[in-house]
Protein backbone atom coordinates (compact mmCIF):
# COMPACT_ATOMS: atom_id res chain seq x y z
CA UNK A 1 0.00 0.00 0.00
CA UNK A 2 1.26 3.18 -0.81
CA UNK A 3 2.34 5.89 2.27
CA UNK A 4 -0.01 8.42 2.85
CA UNK A 5 0.40 11.76 4.64
CA UNK A 6 -2.21 11.15 7.53
CA UNK A 7 -5.06 14.27 6.93
CA UNK A 8 -8.47 12.06 7.50
CA UNK A 9 -9.36 12.47 11.38
CA UNK A 10 -9.40 8.53 11.14
CA UNK A 11 -5.59 8.32 10.47
CA UNK A 12 -4.98 10.61 12.85
CA UNK A 13 -7.15 8.67 15.77
CA UNK A 14 -5.56 5.44 14.62
CA UNK A 15 -1.96 7.07 14.76
CA UNK A 16 -2.67 8.08 18.27
CA UNK A 17 -3.92 5.09 19.53
CA UNK A 18 -1.16 3.07 18.11
CA UNK A 19 1.64 5.32 19.31
CA UNK A 20 -0.11 5.81 23.20
CA UNK A 21 -0.17 1.98 22.90
CA UNK A 22 3.46 1.79 22.44
CA UNK A 23 4.53 4.24 24.65
CA UNK A 24 2.52 2.69 27.78
CA UNK A 25 3.65 -0.83 26.79
CA UNK A 26 7.22 -0.45 25.98
CA UNK A 27 8.08 3.07 26.74
CA UNK A 28 7.15 3.64 30.34
CA UNK A 29 8.97 0.90 31.29
CA UNK A 30 11.93 1.35 29.53
CA UNK A 31 11.85 5.07 30.89
CA UNK A 32 11.34 3.65 34.56
CA UNK A 33 14.11 1.77 34.58
CA UNK A 34 16.77 4.44 32.82
CA UNK A 35 15.28 6.75 35.19
CA UNK A 36 16.70 4.72 37.87
CA UNK A 37 19.65 4.38 36.94
CA UNK A 38 20.13 8.36 37.49
CA UNK A 39 18.32 8.08 41.27
CA UNK A 40 21.16 7.18 43.29
CA UNK A 41 24.12 8.34 41.00
CA UNK A 42 26.14 5.83 39.12
CA UNK A 43 28.81 5.33 41.97
CA UNK A 44 26.72 2.71 44.06
CA UNK A 45 25.80 0.86 40.82
CA UNK A 46 29.15 0.48 39.73
CA UNK A 47 30.22 -0.82 42.61
CA UNK A 48 27.51 -3.22 42.76
CA UNK A 49 28.47 -4.55 39.71
CA UNK A 50 31.96 -4.99 40.25
CA UNK A 51 31.48 -6.55 43.48
CA UNK A 52 33.36 -10.07 42.82
CA UNK A 53 29.64 -12.25 43.34
CA UNK A 54 28.72 -9.65 40.09
CA UNK A 55 31.77 -10.32 37.84
CA UNK A 56 31.56 -13.88 38.46
CA UNK A 57 27.74 -13.95 37.32
CA UNK A 58 28.65 -11.73 34.13
CA UNK A 59 31.61 -14.09 33.35
CA UNK A 60 29.47 -16.78 33.37
CA UNK A 61 27.20 -15.71 31.57
CA UNK A 62 29.30 -14.14 28.80
CA UNK A 63 31.34 -17.79 28.44
CA UNK A 64 28.11 -19.76 28.22
CA UNK A 65 26.52 -16.78 25.52
CA UNK A 66 29.61 -17.37 23.30
CA UNK A 67 30.21 -21.35 23.34
CA UNK A 68 26.33 -21.38 22.80
CA UNK A 69 26.79 -18.69 19.98
CA UNK A 70 29.67 -21.16 18.40
CA UNK A 71 27.53 -24.71 18.64
CA UNK A 72 24.77 -23.12 17.15
CA UNK A 73 26.17 -21.57 14.24
CA UNK A 74 28.23 -24.81 13.27
CA UNK A 75 25.02 -27.12 14.29
CA UNK A 76 22.30 -24.31 12.39
CA UNK A 77 24.62 -24.61 9.70
CA UNK A 78 24.84 -28.02 9.26
CA UNK A 79 20.91 -28.90 10.17
CA UNK A 80 19.92 -25.59 7.98
CA UNK A 81 21.32 -27.61 4.97
CA UNK A 82 20.36 -31.02 5.58
CA UNK A 83 17.10 -30.21 5.76
CA UNK A 84 17.21 -28.16 2.76
CA UNK A 85 18.90 -29.97 0.47
CA UNK A 86 17.97 -33.33 0.99
CA UNK A 87 14.66 -35.33 0.87
CA UNK A 88 14.53 -38.25 3.32
CA UNK A 89 11.67 -40.26 5.09
CA UNK A 90 10.65 -38.33 7.89
CA UNK A 91 12.07 -35.09 7.57
CA UNK A 92 9.08 -33.18 7.56
CA UNK A 93 9.12 -34.33 10.96
CA UNK A 94 12.57 -33.25 11.77
CA UNK A 95 12.12 -30.03 10.26
CA UNK A 96 8.97 -29.46 12.26
CA UNK A 97 11.17 -30.42 15.87
CA UNK A 98 13.56 -27.38 14.99
CA UNK A 99 11.02 -24.87 16.28
CA UNK A 100 9.93 -26.69 19.50
CA UNK A 101 12.60 -24.99 21.69
CA UNK A 102 10.11 -21.61 21.18
CA UNK A 103 7.11 -22.70 22.48
CA UNK A 104 8.42 -25.12 25.27
CA UNK A 105 8.63 -23.33 28.72
CA UNK A 106 12.54 -22.82 29.93
CA UNK A 107 11.35 -23.79 33.43
CA UNK A 108 9.89 -27.56 31.37
CA UNK A 109 13.40 -27.18 29.55
CA UNK A 110 15.48 -26.79 33.29
CA UNK A 111 12.94 -29.40 34.59
CA UNK A 112 14.18 -32.35 31.56
CA UNK A 113 17.68 -31.90 32.65
CA UNK A 114 16.77 -32.76 36.28
CA UNK A 115 15.08 -35.72 35.14
CA UNK A 116 17.96 -37.19 32.38
CA UNK A 117 20.59 -35.94 34.84
CA UNK A 118 19.26 -35.01 38.24
CA UNK A 119 20.43 -37.65 41.41
CA UNK A 120 18.02 -40.37 40.22
CA UNK A 121 17.74 -39.44 36.56
CA UNK A 122 18.26 -41.97 33.82
CA UNK A 123 21.89 -40.95 33.03
CA UNK A 124 22.52 -39.60 37.00
CA UNK A 125 25.87 -40.90 36.39
CA UNK A 126 27.10 -38.55 33.72
CA UNK A 127 26.71 -35.82 36.75
CA UNK A 128 25.70 -32.88 34.29
CA UNK A 129 22.50 -31.97 36.49
CA UNK A 130 23.88 -28.48 38.43
CA UNK A 131 26.93 -27.64 36.62
CA UNK A 132 27.42 -24.76 34.30
CA UNK A 133 27.56 -27.79 32.13
CA UNK A 134 23.79 -28.46 31.98
CA UNK A 135 23.60 -24.37 31.71
CA UNK A 136 24.80 -24.64 28.36
CA UNK A 137 22.77 -27.48 27.17
CA UNK A 138 19.67 -25.49 28.15
CA UNK A 139 20.79 -22.63 26.74
CA UNK A 140 21.84 -24.12 23.23
CA UNK A 141 18.37 -26.00 23.59
CA UNK A 142 16.09 -22.01 23.93
CA UNK A 143 18.25 -20.71 21.01
CA UNK A 144 18.63 -23.46 18.83
CA UNK A 145 15.97 -22.72 16.07
CA UNK A 146 17.36 -18.76 15.25
CA UNK A 147 20.42 -19.71 13.29
CA UNK A 148 18.36 -22.71 11.32
CA UNK A 149 15.46 -20.39 10.86
CA UNK A 150 17.66 -17.84 9.53
CA UNK A 151 19.75 -19.82 7.25
CA UNK A 152 16.86 -22.28 5.50
CA UNK A 153 15.07 -19.63 3.41
CA UNK A 154 18.73 -18.28 1.88
CA UNK A 155 19.66 -22.02 0.74
CA UNK A 156 16.29 -22.72 -0.60
CA UNK A 157 16.73 -19.51 -2.93
CA UNK A 158 20.34 -20.31 -3.90
CA UNK A 159 20.89 -22.17 -7.35
CA UNK A 160 22.61 -26.04 -6.44
CA UNK A 161 24.23 -25.52 -9.75
CA UNK A 162 27.28 -23.79 -7.86
CA UNK A 163 27.49 -26.37 -5.49
CA UNK A 164 27.28 -28.90 -7.69
CA UNK A 165 29.58 -27.97 -10.35
CA UNK A 166 32.15 -27.68 -7.60
CA UNK A 167 31.90 -30.85 -6.34
CA UNK A 168 32.26 -31.91 -10.27
CA UNK A 169 35.32 -30.15 -10.21
CA UNK A 170 36.78 -32.28 -7.48
CA UNK A 171 36.21 -29.88 -4.96
CA UNK A 172 36.15 -30.93 -1.32
CA UNK A 173 32.89 -30.73 0.54
CA UNK A 174 34.66 -28.26 2.81
CA UNK A 175 36.16 -26.01 0.25
CA UNK A 176 32.97 -26.33 -1.87
CA UNK A 177 31.40 -25.05 1.57
CA UNK A 178 34.04 -22.11 2.08
CA UNK A 179 34.05 -20.68 -1.51
CA UNK A 180 30.58 -21.21 -2.45
CA UNK A 181 27.87 -21.62 0.36
CA UNK A 182 29.23 -19.38 2.46
CA UNK A 183 29.75 -16.23 1.19
CA UNK A 184 26.19 -16.57 -0.24
CA UNK A 185 24.53 -17.65 3.84
CA UNK A 186 27.15 -15.36 5.63
CA UNK A 187 24.70 -12.15 6.46
CA UNK A 188 21.68 -14.89 7.81
CA UNK A 189 24.31 -16.40 9.57
CA UNK A 190 25.12 -13.25 11.13
CA UNK A 191 21.24 -12.15 12.18
CA UNK A 192 21.41 -15.75 13.66
CA UNK A 193 24.28 -15.40 15.21
CA UNK A 194 23.23 -11.83 16.94
CA UNK A 195 19.61 -13.66 18.05
CA UNK A 196 20.64 -16.34 19.30
CA UNK A 197 23.29 -13.94 21.60
CA UNK A 198 20.76 -11.76 22.80
CA UNK A 199 18.33 -14.76 23.43
CA UNK A 200 21.52 -16.64 25.32
CA UNK A 201 22.70 -13.53 27.52
CA UNK A 202 19.04 -13.12 29.03
CA UNK A 203 18.16 -16.89 29.41
CA UNK A 204 17.08 -17.25 32.83
CA UNK A 205 14.54 -20.18 34.06
CA UNK A 206 16.10 -22.97 32.12
CA UNK A 207 19.43 -22.43 33.30
CA UNK A 208 18.30 -21.61 36.87
CA UNK A 209 16.57 -25.03 37.34
CA UNK A 210 19.19 -27.23 35.15
CA UNK A 211 22.09 -25.07 36.99
CA UNK A 212 20.67 -24.70 39.96
CA UNK A 213 22.23 -20.97 41.19
CA UNK A 214 24.37 -21.82 42.98
CA UNK A 215 26.65 -18.73 43.72
CA UNK A 216 29.67 -18.50 42.54
CA UNK A 217 29.41 -21.32 40.31
CA UNK A 218 26.04 -21.93 38.22
CA UNK A 219 24.87 -18.22 39.30
CA UNK A 220 24.89 -16.04 35.95
CA UNK A 221 23.46 -12.58 35.67
CA UNK A 222 20.04 -13.27 35.41
CA UNK A 223 19.85 -15.90 38.82
CA UNK A 224 21.91 -12.64 40.27
CA UNK A 225 19.30 -10.07 39.86
CA UNK A 226 16.94 -13.09 41.07
CA UNK A 227 18.83 -13.68 43.76
CA UNK A 228 19.58 -9.62 44.29
CA UNK A 229 15.59 -9.28 44.95
CA UNK A 230 15.11 -11.99 47.36
CA UNK A 231 18.35 -10.74 49.50
CA UNK A 232 16.21 -6.84 49.17
CA UNK A 233 20.05 -5.64 47.48
CA UNK A 234 17.80 -3.55 45.42
CA UNK A 235 20.89 -1.37 44.20
CA UNK A 236 22.50 -5.15 42.84
CA UNK A 237 19.42 -6.26 41.03
CA UNK A 238 18.72 -2.65 39.35
CA UNK A 239 22.26 -2.26 37.96
CA UNK A 240 22.47 -5.51 36.56
CA UNK A 241 19.28 -5.01 34.97
CA UNK A 242 20.01 -2.51 33.34
CA UNK A 243 23.32 -3.25 32.43
CA UNK A 244 21.66 -6.21 30.88
CA UNK A 245 19.42 -4.32 29.57
CA UNK A 246 21.96 -1.95 27.80
CA UNK A 247 23.63 -5.12 25.81
CA UNK A 248 20.19 -6.05 24.50
CA UNK A 249 19.51 -2.47 23.29
CA UNK A 250 23.49 -2.81 21.59
CA UNK A 251 22.80 -5.67 20.17
CA UNK A 252 19.36 -4.08 19.14
CA UNK A 253 21.02 -1.54 17.94
CA UNK A 254 24.01 -3.67 15.56
CA UNK A 255 21.16 -6.12 14.06
CA UNK A 256 19.42 -2.65 12.60
CA UNK A 257 22.83 -1.70 11.72
CA UNK A 258 23.02 -5.13 9.88
CA UNK A 259 19.79 -5.39 8.04
CA UNK A 260 20.22 -1.88 6.83
CA UNK A 261 23.70 -2.81 5.47
CA UNK A 262 22.60 -5.91 3.93
CA UNK A 263 19.81 -4.23 2.53
CA UNK A 264 21.84 -1.65 0.83
CA UNK A 265 24.22 -4.53 -0.52
CA UNK A 266 21.50 -6.14 -2.29
CA UNK A 267 20.41 -3.12 -4.07
CA UNK B 1 7.38 -26.19 -14.95
CA UNK B 2 6.54 -27.41 -11.40
CA UNK B 3 7.37 -31.00 -12.48
CA UNK B 4 10.75 -29.64 -14.53
CA UNK B 5 11.38 -28.01 -10.97
CA UNK B 6 11.02 -30.98 -9.29
CA UNK B 7 13.49 -33.11 -11.27
CA UNK B 8 15.71 -30.65 -11.51
CA UNK B 9 15.61 -30.68 -7.48
CA UNK B 10 15.49 -34.55 -7.43
CA UNK B 11 18.61 -35.10 -9.62
CA UNK B 12 20.30 -32.70 -7.02
CA UNK B 13 19.49 -34.38 -3.61
CA UNK B 14 20.12 -37.87 -5.81
CA UNK B 15 23.51 -39.22 -3.79
CA UNK B 16 26.51 -37.81 -5.17
CA UNK B 17 28.57 -40.91 -6.31
CA UNK B 18 31.87 -40.05 -4.87
CA UNK B 19 30.70 -38.40 -1.87
CA UNK B 20 27.76 -40.58 -0.57
CA UNK B 21 29.30 -41.42 2.50
CA UNK B 22 30.03 -38.19 3.98
CA UNK B 23 26.88 -37.60 2.69
CA UNK B 24 25.36 -39.80 4.71
CA UNK B 25 27.58 -38.87 7.74
CA UNK B 26 26.05 -34.91 7.78
CA UNK B 27 22.62 -36.02 7.05
CA UNK B 28 22.98 -39.02 10.13
CA UNK B 29 24.74 -35.58 12.57
CA UNK B 30 22.17 -33.37 11.73
CA UNK B 31 19.35 -35.95 12.08
CA UNK B 32 20.58 -37.56 15.26
CA UNK B 33 21.41 -34.35 17.26
CA UNK B 34 18.03 -33.06 16.48
CA UNK B 35 16.76 -35.94 17.42
CA UNK B 36 18.44 -36.21 20.81
CA UNK B 37 18.15 -32.14 21.76
CA UNK B 38 14.61 -31.56 20.81
CA UNK B 39 12.98 -34.89 20.67
CA UNK B 40 14.14 -36.65 23.37
CA UNK B 41 13.60 -33.78 25.21
CA UNK B 42 9.25 -33.98 24.65
CA UNK B 43 9.48 -37.66 25.27
CA UNK B 44 10.71 -36.95 28.35
CA UNK B 45 8.67 -34.59 29.44
CA UNK B 46 5.63 -36.91 28.42
CA UNK B 47 7.20 -40.23 29.51
CA UNK B 48 7.47 -39.04 33.16
CA UNK B 49 4.55 -37.58 33.08
CA UNK B 50 2.70 -40.42 32.22
CA UNK B 51 4.75 -42.87 34.01
CA UNK B 52 2.58 -42.81 37.60
CA UNK B 53 -0.41 -44.23 34.98
CA UNK B 54 -3.63 -41.84 33.36
CA UNK B 55 -4.97 -42.19 37.41
CA UNK B 56 -1.18 -40.87 39.38
CA UNK B 57 -1.29 -37.92 36.20
CA UNK B 58 -5.07 -37.34 37.08
CA UNK B 59 -4.24 -36.79 40.77
CA UNK B 60 -1.49 -34.62 40.38
CA UNK B 61 -2.94 -32.56 37.69
CA UNK B 62 -6.56 -32.23 39.76
CA UNK B 63 -4.91 -31.06 42.61
CA UNK B 64 -6.41 -27.26 43.24
CA UNK B 65 -3.26 -25.32 42.82
CA UNK B 66 -2.43 -27.52 39.69
CA UNK B 67 -5.53 -26.56 38.23
CA UNK B 68 -5.74 -23.03 39.21
CA UNK B 69 -2.26 -22.42 38.27
CA UNK B 70 -3.28 -23.79 34.42
CA UNK B 71 -5.96 -21.47 34.60
CA UNK B 72 -4.38 -18.69 35.73
CA UNK B 73 -1.89 -19.15 32.26
CA UNK B 74 -4.41 -20.12 30.14
CA UNK B 75 -6.65 -16.74 31.09
CA UNK B 76 -3.87 -14.26 31.30
CA UNK B 77 -2.43 -15.33 27.91
CA UNK B 78 -5.83 -15.60 25.91
CA UNK B 79 -6.45 -12.05 27.05
CA UNK B 80 -2.69 -10.93 26.16
CA UNK B 81 -3.76 -12.49 22.97
CA UNK B 82 -6.75 -11.14 22.17
CA UNK B 83 -5.70 -7.18 22.55
CA UNK B 84 -2.26 -8.12 21.20
CA UNK B 85 -4.38 -9.42 17.95
CA UNK B 86 -6.29 -6.14 17.77
CA UNK B 87 -3.16 -3.60 18.42
CA UNK B 88 -0.62 -5.70 16.74
CA UNK B 89 -2.80 -5.46 13.50
CA UNK B 90 -3.40 -1.96 14.05
CA UNK B 91 -0.27 -1.15 14.20
CA UNK B 92 1.28 -3.09 11.46
CA UNK B 93 -1.51 -0.88 9.43
CA UNK B 94 -0.70 1.90 10.31
CA UNK B 95 3.23 1.98 9.82
CA UNK B 96 2.22 0.74 6.78
CA UNK B 97 -0.28 2.89 5.37
CA UNK B 98 0.72 6.44 6.82
CA UNK B 99 3.47 8.85 7.27
CA UNK B 100 4.17 10.24 10.71
CA UNK B 101 6.61 11.82 12.77
CA UNK B 102 8.06 9.12 15.31
CA UNK B 103 7.19 6.57 12.55
CA UNK B 104 10.63 4.95 12.11
CA UNK B 105 11.70 5.47 16.44
CA UNK B 106 8.59 3.32 16.93
CA UNK B 107 9.66 0.82 13.77
CA UNK B 108 13.26 0.44 15.13
CA UNK B 109 11.51 -0.09 18.78
CA UNK B 110 9.05 -3.09 17.79
CA UNK B 111 11.46 -5.61 17.97
CA UNK B 112 13.15 -4.65 21.52
CA UNK B 113 11.06 -7.23 23.28
CA UNK B 114 12.79 -9.72 21.41
CA UNK B 115 16.48 -8.38 22.57
CA UNK B 116 15.49 -7.22 26.43
CA UNK B 117 15.95 -10.45 28.63
CA UNK B 118 12.30 -11.35 29.98
CA UNK B 119 13.59 -11.33 33.81
CA UNK B 120 14.32 -7.38 32.89
CA UNK B 121 11.13 -6.84 31.92
CA UNK B 122 9.24 -7.79 34.67
CA UNK B 123 11.80 -5.55 36.46
CA UNK B 124 10.59 -2.81 34.81
CA UNK B 125 7.39 -3.23 35.41
CA UNK B 126 7.83 -3.61 39.24
CA UNK B 127 9.71 0.06 39.17
CA UNK B 128 6.54 1.48 36.81
CA UNK B 129 3.88 0.18 39.04
CA UNK B 130 5.82 -0.94 42.17
CA UNK B 131 4.00 -0.51 45.35
CA UNK B 132 5.72 2.56 46.17
CA UNK B 133 5.59 4.51 42.78
CA UNK B 134 3.34 7.48 41.87
CA UNK B 135 1.41 4.95 39.11
CA UNK B 136 0.35 3.19 41.29
CA UNK B 137 -0.81 4.85 43.89
CA UNK B 138 -3.20 6.52 41.61
CA UNK B 139 -4.43 3.19 39.78
CA UNK B 140 -5.50 1.85 43.27
CA UNK B 141 -7.07 5.49 44.20
CA UNK B 142 -8.72 5.78 41.08
CA UNK B 143 -9.74 3.08 39.44
CA UNK B 144 -9.44 0.67 42.32
CA UNK B 145 -7.20 -1.35 40.02
CA UNK B 146 -3.94 -3.09 41.16
CA UNK B 147 -1.40 -4.30 38.40
CA UNK B 148 1.42 -5.57 40.34
CA UNK B 149 1.17 -8.90 42.16
CA UNK B 150 -2.19 -9.38 40.23
CA UNK B 151 -3.69 -10.43 37.04
CA UNK B 152 -3.43 -7.24 34.93
CA UNK B 153 0.48 -7.16 35.50
CA UNK B 154 0.90 -10.64 34.43
CA UNK B 155 -1.26 -9.12 31.20
CA UNK B 156 1.02 -6.35 30.94
CA UNK B 157 4.20 -8.37 31.09
CA UNK B 158 3.06 -10.88 28.56
CA UNK B 159 2.00 -8.21 26.26
CA UNK B 160 5.12 -6.75 26.51
CA UNK B 161 6.88 -9.59 25.58
CA UNK B 162 4.34 -10.96 22.66
CA UNK B 163 4.21 -7.09 21.25
CA UNK B 164 6.45 -8.14 17.72
CA UNK B 165 4.62 -10.97 17.06
CA UNK B 166 1.15 -9.94 15.20
CA UNK B 167 3.52 -6.41 13.92
CA UNK B 168 6.06 -8.65 12.35
CA UNK B 169 3.41 -11.31 10.88
CA UNK B 170 1.15 -8.46 9.49
CA UNK B 171 3.19 -6.28 8.26
CA UNK B 172 4.82 -8.06 4.98
CA UNK B 173 1.71 -9.31 4.13
CA UNK B 174 0.26 -5.60 3.94
CA UNK B 175 2.89 -4.26 1.92
CA UNK B 176 2.92 -7.27 -0.50
CA UNK B 177 -0.78 -6.24 -0.74
CA UNK B 178 -1.37 -5.01 -4.11
CA UNK B 179 -2.05 -1.13 -3.51
CA UNK B 180 -4.52 -0.99 -6.32
CA UNK B 181 -7.05 -3.36 -4.57
CA UNK B 182 -8.15 -1.17 -1.67
CA UNK B 183 -6.97 2.70 -4.30
CA UNK B 184 -10.13 0.59 -6.40
CA UNK B 185 -12.78 0.28 -3.76
CA UNK B 186 -12.12 3.45 -2.60
CA UNK B 187 -12.53 5.12 -5.58
CA UNK B 188 -15.84 3.67 -6.28
CA UNK B 189 -17.36 4.83 -3.22
CA UNK B 190 -16.28 2.25 -0.49
CA UNK B 191 -16.14 3.21 3.22
CA UNK B 192 -12.77 3.09 4.76
CA UNK B 193 -14.10 0.81 6.81
CA UNK B 194 -15.75 -1.09 3.95
CA UNK B 195 -12.61 -1.37 2.28
CA UNK B 196 -10.53 -2.77 5.23
CA UNK B 197 -13.38 -5.74 6.66
CA UNK B 198 -14.04 -6.48 2.98
CA UNK B 199 -10.33 -6.47 0.72
CA UNK B 200 -7.53 -5.98 3.36
CA UNK B 201 -9.00 -8.30 6.69
CA UNK B 202 -9.51 -11.44 4.12
CA UNK B 203 -5.55 -10.59 3.26
CA UNK B 204 -3.99 -10.32 6.87
CA UNK B 205 -6.49 -12.93 8.23
CA UNK B 206 -4.12 -15.52 7.88
CA UNK B 207 -0.83 -13.67 9.63
CA UNK B 208 -3.27 -11.93 12.62
CA UNK B 209 -3.43 -15.67 13.41
CA UNK B 210 -0.84 -17.47 12.49
CA UNK B 211 0.94 -14.37 15.02
CA UNK B 212 -1.56 -14.32 17.64
CA UNK B 213 -1.20 -18.40 18.37
CA UNK B 214 2.96 -18.26 18.20
CA UNK B 215 2.42 -14.90 20.32
CA UNK B 216 -0.22 -17.69 23.06
CA UNK B 217 2.25 -20.62 22.52
CA UNK B 218 5.21 -18.18 23.59
CA UNK B 219 3.14 -16.68 26.63
CA UNK B 220 2.43 -20.28 27.96
CA UNK B 221 5.99 -20.98 28.63
CA UNK B 222 6.96 -17.30 30.03
CA UNK B 223 8.70 -17.63 33.57
CA UNK B 224 11.02 -15.00 33.94
CA UNK B 225 8.83 -11.67 33.82
CA UNK B 226 5.83 -13.42 35.39
CA UNK B 227 7.97 -14.61 38.57
CA UNK B 228 8.53 -10.93 38.92
CA UNK B 229 5.77 -8.69 38.40
CA UNK B 230 3.22 -11.59 39.75
CA UNK B 231 4.43 -12.62 42.89
CA UNK B 232 3.60 -16.23 43.09
CA UNK B 233 0.63 -16.31 45.33
CA UNK B 234 -1.13 -20.06 44.67
CA UNK B 235 -4.85 -19.74 43.56
CA UNK B 236 -4.53 -16.42 42.78
CA UNK B 237 -1.35 -15.15 40.53
CA UNK B 238 0.35 -18.53 40.67
CA UNK B 239 1.03 -19.40 36.45
CA UNK B 240 2.03 -23.02 35.50
CA UNK B 241 5.53 -22.42 34.53
CA UNK B 242 5.92 -20.91 38.07
CA UNK B 243 4.04 -23.56 39.39
CA UNK B 244 6.82 -26.10 38.05
CA UNK B 245 9.45 -24.58 38.79
CA UNK B 246 8.45 -24.80 42.79
CA UNK B 247 7.38 -27.96 42.41
CA UNK B 248 10.59 -29.06 40.76
CA UNK B 249 12.47 -26.54 43.73
CA UNK B 250 10.42 -28.91 46.69
CA UNK B 251 11.49 -32.07 44.63
CA UNK B 252 8.02 -33.07 43.97
CA UNK B 253 8.61 -34.32 40.33
CA UNK B 254 4.97 -36.39 39.78
CA UNK B 255 3.32 -32.92 40.32
CA UNK B 256 6.07 -30.81 38.18
CA UNK B 257 5.48 -33.49 35.17
CA UNK B 258 1.73 -33.57 35.19
CA UNK B 259 1.06 -29.81 35.02
CA UNK B 260 4.49 -29.91 32.34
CA UNK B 261 2.76 -32.45 30.21
CA UNK B 262 -0.38 -29.88 29.74
CA UNK B 263 1.56 -26.70 29.10
CA UNK B 264 3.14 -28.95 26.53
CA UNK B 265 0.53 -30.29 24.94
CA UNK B 266 -1.41 -27.25 24.85
CA UNK B 267 1.70 -25.09 23.23
CA UNK B 268 1.72 -28.36 20.73
CA UNK B 269 -1.44 -28.06 19.85
CA UNK B 270 -1.10 -24.42 19.10
CA UNK B 271 1.99 -24.55 16.97
CA UNK B 272 0.53 -27.52 14.93
CA UNK B 273 -2.31 -24.94 14.64
CA UNK B 274 -0.38 -22.29 13.19
CA UNK B 275 1.70 -24.90 11.03
CA UNK B 276 -1.91 -25.79 9.40
CA UNK B 277 -2.80 -22.06 9.12
CA UNK B 278 0.43 -20.82 7.26
CA UNK B 279 0.03 -24.80 5.03
CA UNK B 280 -3.24 -22.71 3.80
CA UNK B 281 -2.45 -19.66 2.82
CA UNK B 282 -0.02 -21.05 0.45
CA UNK B 283 -1.96 -23.53 -0.87
CA UNK B 284 -5.28 -21.04 -0.97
Amino acid sequence: MAEKRATHWTAVLLIVLVVAYAGILLIAPITAIVQQAFVDGFQPMLDSITAPDAQEALRLTAIIALATAAINTVMGILVAWVLVRYRFPGRRFIDGLVDLPFVMSPVIVGYVVIVLFGREGWFAGLSIAFTPRAMLLVTVFVSLPFVVREVMPVLRAMPPEQEEAAYTLGASRLLTFRRIILPTIRPAVIYGLVLTLARALGEFGAAAVAGGGVQGYTENATIYIFRSIHDRNDTGAYSMAILLGVISVVVLLSMNILKQVQSRRSQ
Amino acid sequence: MQNAARLEQEAVNAPHPQLDLSGWGLRGTAIVYLLVMIALPVFVVFSSGLQAGLSGFWDNVSHPHAVSALRVTLVTAAIMTVINVVMGTLTAYVLVSYRFPGKNVLDALIDLPFAIPTLVTGIMLVLLYGPQTALAGFLQDRFDVRVLYARPGIVLALLFICYPFVIRAVQPVLVQLDERQPEAAYTLGASGWYTFRRIVFPAIRPAMLSGGMLGFARALGEFGAIVIVAGNIPLRTQTAPVYIYGKVEAGNMPAASAVSVVLLGVALIVTLGVDWVQRGRQHG
